[in-house]
């Protein structure tokens, strides 16, 4: 009897069976919901959000109605939440000293006076610079209340005085009137996760997939059967892109309903291209497979993998700015071709005409990855 | 006369460690023959090598007449293997188990359930279709192995170890059940540490040290060459010939010694 180069029959066994002991095993059925939930609030949470409603001290030494209406303008803006009202620059310090506030605010007591001679009033923002972010998040919303008040105030000024005696002291608009630190680092973030989460719940799943039947011993009842590795490899495969296409899924429509970061180009080809990340994502996972000899292995060499491809994918740290050399290894990582992908289609709404390269590059990393799966997995315990 | 096995100078090391030493053998059709040895002997990598699990270091073999290094597949087609440790899947079901091998072995439907009915009233394990193999016990499980070894209606079965760890009854079940498929016409070959189990073969061989050290022959016969009670007593005479050490001595002395003792 000649064995067939491709047995369907066998290839259904393989999916059933696998299904079966996905469905008997409530951690793989759990990560494509918890995961995504948990991966999402962690950065799109502890990452961003945390750095508007910066607790403030005010310490108006003016306490005119121009101050007050300065200091308003900075409630207004919702990054900064008067916690104290001070009387001296001793106690501002010892609040922010003590960690009680992250900001002060020193409005000088002639601030009405100046505004009134059409001077350039000083006030003055402290922060607490040991938290990077929130620092800079705090003199950049700083800055931007203070502009768009100069602004607003010099324009008043102008409807006063008329545009020929512009003697207002010189506020210049820097494009930062426009700039939103918040919501540009979710819209950069948040989409890149849903290309993460996916290639994390896939590695991880397929990558214990083979190990498992080889440290249960199970693989060597498998090798005296007719089936071959190319049979066994998809079969496994199957149920696995679809749990990691649900994970998939459901990332994306937390990313659109619960952030709103909406997806402006073209949903279909996302979600295609997806399909095609995932199956790459798996053949990573595959190959891990058959390279661990226990899950121990597995979980190494899926932590070397994961992790670069967190850093140097562009998902974390735009790749423009890194070393040539660093730069150039991020091409050996299918992420940074999917990000591209989904920043692509997500926020700058581009069509397929300017992604071909992503596409390419990724059809290429799975052809490869999954062909070198198949020749390593031997039908042998040698 | 035609033979099942047939091994010529077969070797396996791993690394420099010789597990198999230039063995050969001819077990005829159609018998039960039972390969005995001490732990660490070499029984389950010839076992493994019969079976194309491992490639033979050096050697020929031939199962059923079919190389095992170049027809491995099809010596694979006429074999079915039980292995040493319980390799099925536990978080299957007895009938999902039956169900995914008939599949992988490329049953038709309409064979399989009759197949399926018959494996499961051979091996006694009618009433825990349903239930989970990890949840069965050791001589359920065993059986469960050997009905999916049986599957695909091999010509040969290859047991390992396959009463390891079974009560004496479920034991002696299994063996009937082992002597039946035997008179079906089917070749054994089975290994075991039970003696009595052992003497019930049509021949038995003996491995030390990856060495085989006798000539292989029905039980009763080596029974009375070695002047013996029974395999048992063979067994041991060969431990001390080939180690050149007593081994102490039986279990009932030890009892004895030890209460006079206290
Ligand atoms: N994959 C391997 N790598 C290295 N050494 C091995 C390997 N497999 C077996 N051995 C060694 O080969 C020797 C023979 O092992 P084998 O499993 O064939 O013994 P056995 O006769 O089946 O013993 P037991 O009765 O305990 O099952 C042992 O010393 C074992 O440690
Ligand atoms: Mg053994």
């Amino acid at each position: 009897m000649k064995r067939k180069l491709f047995s369907f029959q066998r290839f259904l066994a393989i999916i059933k069976k696998e299904f079966i002991q996905i469905k008997r095993d409530p951690i793989s059925l759990r990560i494509p919901i918890v995961m995504p939930i948990v991966m999402m609030l962690l950065f799109g949470y502890a990452v961003t959000t945390e750095v508007d409603k910066i607790s403030t001290a005010i310490f108006d030494q003016s306490k005119t109605q121009e101050s007050r209406e300065y200091i308003d303008r900075f409630v207004a803006s919702n990054y900064f939440v008067v916690k104290y009202n001070v009387s001296s620059e001793r106690e501002l310090s010892d609040l922010i000293d003590g960690g009680k506030v992250k900001a002060g605010l020193i409005i000088p007591s002639d601030y009405a006076n100046d505004i009134r001679k059409n001077r350039t009033p000083q006030t003055q923002l402290i922060i607490d610079g040991t938290d990077p972010t929130t620092a800079r998040t705090a003199l950049n919303s700083g800055l931007l209340v203070n502009e768009v008040y100069s602004r607003t105030f010099k324009e008043e000024a102008m409807k006063k005085i008329g545009s020929s005696a512009l003697k207002t002291p010189g506020v210049s608009m820097s494009s930062k009137v426009w700039y939103n630190p918040n919501l540009e680092s979710t819209r950069f973030t948040i989409p890149g996760l849903v290309g993460l989460i996916l290639q994390n719940i896939t590695i991880m799943l397929t990558g214990f997939a083979l190990v498992r039947e080889r440290e249960r011993g199970t693989i060597e009842q498998l090798i005296v059967t007719p089936i071959r590795s190319i049979e066994l490899i998809l079969g496994k495969l199957i149920p696995y892109i679809i749990i990691g296409y649900a994970g998939f899924l459901f990332s994306l429509a937390l990313c659109v309903f619960w952030f709103k970061v909406e997806v402006t180009g073209s949903l279909t080809l996302f979600l295609l291209l997806g399909f095609l990340f995932v199956i790459c994502a798996l053949s990573i996972g595959m190959l891990i497979s058959t390279l661990a000899k226990n899950q121990l292995q597995a979980m190494m060499v899926t932590i070397l993998v994961l992790l670069p491809s967190i850093l140097l994918s562009g998902f974390v740290f735009p790749r423009e700015a890194m070393p040539t050399a660093i730069y150039l290894i991020g091409y050996a990582i299918p992420l940074t071709y999917f990000l591209d992908i989904t920043r692509g289609i997500m926020l700058k709404g581009i069509g397929p005409e300017f992604l071909w390269n992503d596409i390419i590059a990724l059809s290429i990393f799975m052809v490869f990855l999954l062909g070198l799966a198949t020749l390593r997995f031997r039908k042998s315990l040698d | 006369m035609e033979y099942a096995i047939e091994v010529e100078n077969l070797t396996k090391r791993f690394g420099s460690f010789t597990a198999v030493n230039n063995i050969n053998f001819k077990i005829p059709k159609g018998c039960i023959f039972g390969f005995l040895g001490p732990n660490g002997s070499g029984k389950s990598t010839t076992i493994r090598m019969l079976c194309g699990v491992l490639t033979p270091t050096s050697g020929i073999g031939r199962v059923m007449g079919l190389d095992i290094v170049k027809d491995t597949e099809a010596v694979r087609q006429n074999l079915g293997y039980m292995s040493q440790k319980f390799s099925l899947y536990e978080d299957l079901t007895v009938e999902e188990n039956l169900d995914f091998y008939a599949g992988v072995y490329g049953l038709p439907k309409n064979v399989r359930d009759a197949r399926k009915k018959e494996l499961i009233l051979m091996a006694n394990l009618a009433g825990k279709e349903k239930s989970l193999a990890g949840t069965l016990s050791g001589g359920w499980k065993q059986r469960l192995a050997l009905g999916c070894a049986l599957i695909h209606k091999p010509k040969m079965l290859v047991l390992d170890e396959p009463t390891a760890g079974v009560d004496p009854v479920s034991r002696r079940v299994f063996w009937e059940i082992i002597h039946a498929l035997s008179r079906q016409g089917i070749t054994i070959l089975v290994t075991t540490h039970y003696m009595d189990e052992a003497e019930s073969c049509d021949i038995v061989g003996f491995i030390f040290n990856g060495n085989l050290i006798n000539e292989f022959a029905p039980p009763q016969e080596i029974i009375q060459k070695e002047n013996a009670k029974n395999l048992e007593d063979v067994f041991i005479t060969y431990v001390e010939r080939v180690t050149n050490t007593k081994v102490s001595s039986t279990f009932k002395e030890m009892k004895f010694l030890h209460s006079n003792e206290s």
